[in-house]
């Protein structure tokens, strides 16, 4: 692994409460719930500055989202936090009905996604969530690559009118963007172009995406690398793009490879250009023990496991 | 409004209720009489609602939680001027936005999609939460079924509501003792009700669910007790209003054929007539 020295890696947590209080301290509609998960939300300076906009639900996720859901309908801009596996396993009926189709104006922040819970084992990894939330109409599906696009999207989503899942971990990542950078909702960002394949990530693998590109490049493959941080919308523009010019594509993702982002990638790429494809994630197992770092490695997706795959596939173009 | 003229109000629903799961094949006739008086009472004494401005802010929130028999509402709402009287006529027609299930976006007067049960009254929470962040005088109530509160998400926010001490939600529970297949008696028991909400440091309250002025007493905002959310135990009879269906665990959801169709109409006819009389 040859991802940066970890005085370089940041908690995007950090960004998304310190942009959360920035906004909330222009908005008094602002209010975070919780569910019982003040520390692993870092929501603990947010309750201290406005204890009375800090709902704390307590351990029960199905009320956690219908309370954020009747806050909405009350004028409220609830940004609703939890682990992104309770959050959106546990309460899914819940997000479908009271969030999506009901279409309220309700951000839910599923903290500590993928497998950033890495040892605690399978029950508390997320790794099943884009799939299940992007099956929902009304609801934006956003996955920020560092500290930057978190604060950015986290920003973006208080100023949008309607359902946002914000898909955050705790695992530490270097920064991608630079500061001043916008989020937009449903574009990916071209962060290296090429022409001979191209890379397709989002949220913790972005960086390691980057790093499998420069490997590419040593071996004479130029890689382009696209950032999509919206798995819904998906930004089919530039998949097609990206199929039509570089003839072959690999996505990487911190989320079973079943109904994550290289799905949906794959259903614009057959719709629009059939090129070569590797999903690169979670290979529809259990995780075994480990870390999150760890599992990615094991699961092919290290820089250079990455690498690897593009390689392979690029065998096979046309 | 007088108690008469709100049981004159719901013996009208009734009518056009049962005419509509007739003509439409389908329906929940059981649970739409049972509510229909609390549903009358609600939306033409106790709410503060406008049916010329349906989103104003600080309208009173209604949240039918027992989203099945949103015809019930639907009725109600076209009594009450949320939507033509006509439009009735399109329930469960293809394209028709009076769905199943109520839909907040296309249907004025209804607040949040309600058909899995035990869904409105943690959104219920939300919005009686919010009124009092921004220290607003709106109330917010919230129709269960008993059957309903079987589902643990209830008591998820029946413990939040008493934390956040909110004495301006206001739970009504329709306890007609019959759920889809069975009296509640023979699945989960949770009766008696009103002593579980108090332990959770409720207040509650059994009434006559069909005694339009038991109804809009308990219901009145000078019921509350500062500090503690209400729970209004309604004791009703499923099919209320029509003798064969009356307490019928069939009746949740059977169509009447012509024959009983005929025979619904005419009792709820003859109510109307003795109503109008007095």
């Amino acid at each position: 692994m040859n991802i940066p020295e970890s005085g370089s890696l940041h908690d995007c947590r950090d960004a998304f409460t310190s942009t959360l209080e920035t906004l909330a301290a222009q908005n008094d509609d602002i209010v975070a719930v919780c569910n019982d998960s003040v520390g692993s939300s870092k929501l603990g300076r947010f309750r201290d500055k406005w204890p009375e906009r800090l709902i704390n639900v307590g351990i029960a996720e199905q009320n956690l989202v219908g309370v954020g859901a009747g806050l909405a309908n009350g004028g409220k801009l609830p940004f609703v936090c939890a682990a992104a596996c309770f959050l959106t396993g546990r309460a899914l009926e819940q997000i479908k009905a009271d969030v999506a189709y009901s279409n309220t104006n309700v951000k839910l922040c599923g903290i500590s996604s993928g497998m950033a819970y890495g040892e605690l084992g399978p029950t508390h990894h997320s790794t099943e969530d884009f799939a299940w939330i992007r099956a929902l109409p009304n609801v934006v599906v956003v996955a920020p690559a560092d500290r930057i696009e978190t604060a950015a999207a986290t920003e973006w989503a208080a100023s949008f009118t309607g359902p946002v899942f914000l898909r955050l971990s705790r695992v530490g990542v270097p920064d991608i963007f630079s500061d001043g950078h916008r989020f937009e909702p449903g574009r990916a960002n071209l962060l290296r172009q090429g022409t001979d394949l191209t890379l397709i990530a989002n949220g913790t693998l972005t960086h390691r995406a980057l790093s499998a590109a420069s490997i590419l490049a040593e071996k004479g493959i130029e890689a382009r690398v696209l950032n999509m941080a919206t798995v819904r919308p998906i930004d089919r523009a530039s998949i097609a793009s990206a199929a039509s010019e570089t003839g072959a594509i690999v996505t990487c993702e911190e989320h079973t490879i079943y109904g994550g982002l290289g799905s949906a990638v794959a259903e614009v790429v057959v719709e629009t250009a059939p090129v070569p494809m590797k999903r690169l994630g979670v290979p529809g197992i259990f995780a075994p023990t480990g870390s999150a770092n760890f599992l990615l490695d094991e699961f092919g997706m290290s820089p250079r496991g990455i690498a690897e795959s593009a390689a392979e596939l690029i065998k096979n173009k046309a | 409004m007088s108690p008469t003229e709100l049981k004159i109000i719901a013996n009208r629903i009734r009518r056009r209720d049962l005419r509509a799961v007739y003509e439409a094949g389908a329906g929940h006739i059981g649970g739409e009489m049972s509510v229909a008086d609390i549903l009358t009472a609600l939306f033409f004494d106790v709410l503060n609602v406008d049916p010329d401005d349906p989103q104003k802010p600080d309208r009173d929130r209604l949240v039918l939680s027992k989203g099945h028999t949103a015809l019930a509402l639907y009725v109600v709402l076209s009594e009450r001027g949320f939507i033509p009287k006509e439009e009735i006529s399109t329930f469960l027609k293809p394209y028709s936005r009076l769905n199943g299930h109520p839909d907040r976006n296309k249907v004025p007067g209804v607040e949040t999609n309600t058909g899995p049960l035990g869904h409105g009254l943690p959104v219920a929470v939300g919005m009686a939460k919010a009124a009092r962040l921004s220290n607003a005088a709106w109330h917010t109530y919230v129709v269960t079924g008993d059957g309903e509160m079987q589902e643990g998400s209830n008591w998820e926010a029946i413990m939040a509501a008493a934390q956040f001490k909110l004495d301006n939600l206001t739970l009504i529970i329709d306890h007609n003792r019959i759920q889809q297949g069975a009296r509640l008696a023979d699945t989960n028991n949770l009766a008696p009700l009103a002593p579980k909400l108090e332990a959770f440091g409720w207040t509650a309250e059994d009434i006559d669910g069909h005694d339009m002025k038991a109804i809009c007493t308990a219901l009145a905002p000078e019921a509350v007790v500062t500090g503690k959310p209400r729970c209004v135990v309604a004791h009703t009879n499923k099919g209320q209003g029509v003798s064969f269906m009356t307490d019928k665990v069939a009746w949740h959801h059977k169509v009447p054929d012509a024959e009983q169709f005929r025979q619904g109409m005419a009792e709820l006819e003859t109510e109307a007539a003795i109503r109008e009389d007095v």
